[in-house]
């Protein structure tokens, strides 16, 4: 499948840090939370119900475009946006990896502390 | 989205014990599988190496923030040095806190660690990466051997 080749790609690029910088703004994250049923939506749809403009709505969906959380199609006269979850899926990934080595030297210092 | 770690564990010794644990550079590399050079001093920076099995090429070095007897004990590091080519000391760190609380059966440690959405660099994710597989059956390797010896 041709977009998982694009999302393996994508994925060995993207670090956490610009991932956590992008969703750090609470209209980017309204916008995945809009976006992250999987619907691709347009600029409008999007834009619908926010009190910023299309052009503030249409920068912030370029931030996301950026760090590869969405993705935007053409259809026709409109540019529809679609949701990616492979970065943050890999962000959840690391920080995943760190927890699970703090629960293993947590549960060492218990066994030290206790025996 | 979250950038940070929480953790808590109950652990049935007394603060004082647990506090000692945490500070003490020789008690602290026994759990924590390290080597120190020295003493945990309030701004400076404390080196030492990894001694856990497989890792022993990794050099342990953080640097010591707080020390609120009994309470709090913090310091910044960079998490997941694992890659020796790579020069971790320019990124910003993260932030890992031990705090303590007295209960009725001991302690109540609360672990944070902070300042993920600060690392800069996508080396990290690939240092990551590559030593995914081999990092987490270390991990299980560790957990038995301890569980066997306690």
């Amino acid at each position: 499948m041709s977009r998982k080749g694009r999302s393996s790609t994508a994925a060995k690029r993207q670090a956490p840090a610009p991932v956590f910088a992008a969703l750090g703004d609470k209209t980017r994250l309204s916008l995945v939370a809009k976006l992250c049923g999987g619907q691709p939506r347009s600029i409008s749809q999007l834009t619908e119900g926010s009190r910023l403009t299309r052009q503030a709505i249409t920068k912030h969906l370029r931030v996301l475009e950026r760090v590869e959380i969405v993705h935007s199609v053409r259809t026709g006269r409109e540019s529809l946006f679609e949701f990616d979850p492979v970065p943050i899926e890999d962000i959840k990934k690391y920080l995943d990896l760190v927890s699970e080595q703090w629960d293993q030297t947590l549960s060492r210092l218990k066994s030290y502390v206790e025996g | 989205m979250d950038d940070r770690i929480e953790k808590r564990i109950e652990l049935k010794a007394p603060v004082s014990r647990v506090w000692h644990a945490l500070t003490d550079h020789r008690e602290f590399g026994e759990w924590f599988r390290v080597k120190l050079d020295g003493p945990f001093v309030p701004g400076q920076i404390s080196r030492g190496q990894i001694t856990y099995p497989g890792y022993e090429y990794v050099k342990w070095e953080a640097v010591v923030q707080k020390m609120d007897p009994e309470r709090l004990f913090s310091f910044t590091w960079h998490p997941y040095t694992l890659d020796p080519k790579i020069d971790y000391s320019k990124e910003t760190p993260t932030l890992v806190e031990f705090r303590l609380e007295k209960t009725t059966s001991g302690t109540l440690l609360l672990l944070t660690e902070s300042g993920f959405d600060k690392i800069p660099s996508d080396r990290r994710l690939e240092a990551f990466r590559m030593n995914d597989g081999g990092w987490t059956g270390q991990m299980k390797n560790i957990e038995s051997h301890v569980a066997q010896r306690p």
